[in-house]
């Protein structure tokens, strides 16, 4: 019986477990303020040898390189805006998985205004359609 | 015949935004350093680990920064052309050596010939990181005063260079 629930339990693990990237696994700051804000800057960057992944997500030698500047920046006390803008700098508005509102990030930054937009006037077409059916039904 | 126009008029627009961007590249990122001055820097020769190197000695006169490192597969396919520019004084190549061993750095240059005036040891990229570098071989155009006039993402070849480097060349020239 014994045997049998250790084996469920092995069978079980290994069917929901997924394959886990050893990526940046040592803890960048003791400090777990300091450690939250490299999780979260290490994310908003996009690693840029590997464009669909942020320099959290790669262990590409130049992820591994702005990693380290943003580690120091933070223990060096800049602020995480200060730290973005030094990487904008650089690289450009690409590098900012979240880049500023401009006339080029426009189409980005409104798309979901104006697909809510189209959405919103394509169903209130349809109910109204639906509403004159059911205005003609009752006049029937 | 109304219901029709409007989704035919949207896939028209979607095939013309999905043709142009199929045609674009998506790893050339325009480079904000452009009409910057070339970062500072202070970093070993590659040959002569002695001695230290800065961006004070691109002044003067138009050079070129390559960005290389021996592990780099596109680096040695533009090198035969980077020998060439060395070999008829176009014009002074300084190389960036970015992320590299120092061994295979310097047998790369006995194997095939040093074309740069200097090679500075990038060891922990940071100059590469001041320059916006993300890819090897990267080339900056600089004019006399070390400001970046043009940056090229990949080999660079006769093609790109009468294209992209030689007109710009001569518009320093006219200055």
């Amino acid at each position: 019986m014994r045997l049998f629930s250790y084996s469920l339990l092995v069978f079980l693990l290994a069917l929901f477990s997924v394959p886990a990237m050893a990526i940046d696994t040592e803890r960048a700051f003791e400090d777990d303020v300091l450690q939250a804000r490299y999780k979260q800057l290490v994310a908003e960057v996009r690693c840029l040898t590997c464009q669909n992944q942020s320099i959290k997500d790669s262990n590409a030698p130049l992820a591994v390189d702005l990693r380290e500047v943003v580690r120091e920046q933070i223990a060096a006390g800049k602020t995480d805006r200060e730290i973005l803008a030094f990487l904008q700098a650089r690289y450009g508005d690409f590098a900012l998985y979240r880049p500023p509102f401009s006339a080029r990030s426009a189409l980005l930054w409104l798309s979901p205004l104006i697909l809510l937009l189209i959405g919103g006037y394509a169903v209130f077409g349809v109910v109204r359609r639906r509403a004159g059916m059911d205005v003609m039904a009752d006049g029937e | 015949m109304n219901r029709f126009v409007l989704p035919l008029l949207i896939l028209a627009a979607l095939s013309v935004a999905f043709v142009i961007g199929l045609g674009r590249d998506p790893t050339a990122i325009p480079s904000p350093l452009l009409s910057q001055p070339m970062p500072a820097f202070e970093l070993d020769s590659l040959t002569e680990p002695t001695r230290k190197v800065s961006e004070k000695a691109l002044l003067g006169e138009p050079s070129l920064v390559n960005v290389w490192g021996s592990w780099c597969f596109n680096c040695a396919v533009e090198h035969d052309f980077l020998m060439k520019l060395s070999r008829e004084k176009t014009i002074p190549i300084f190389g960036l050596n970015w992320n590299d061993e120092l061994p295979a750095a310097r047998q790369w240059l006995l194997d095939r010939g040093d074309p740069y005036v200097f090679s500075a040891f990038d060891v922990e990229g940071r100059v590469a990181i001041d320059l916006g570098v993300y890819g090897a071989p990267e080339t900056f155009l600089l004019d006399a005063n070390g400001v970046i006039v043009h940056k090229h993402i990949g080999p660079l070849d006769a093609v790109v260079w009468s294209r992209d480097f030689l007109p710009r060349l001569q518009e320093l020239a006219k200055r």
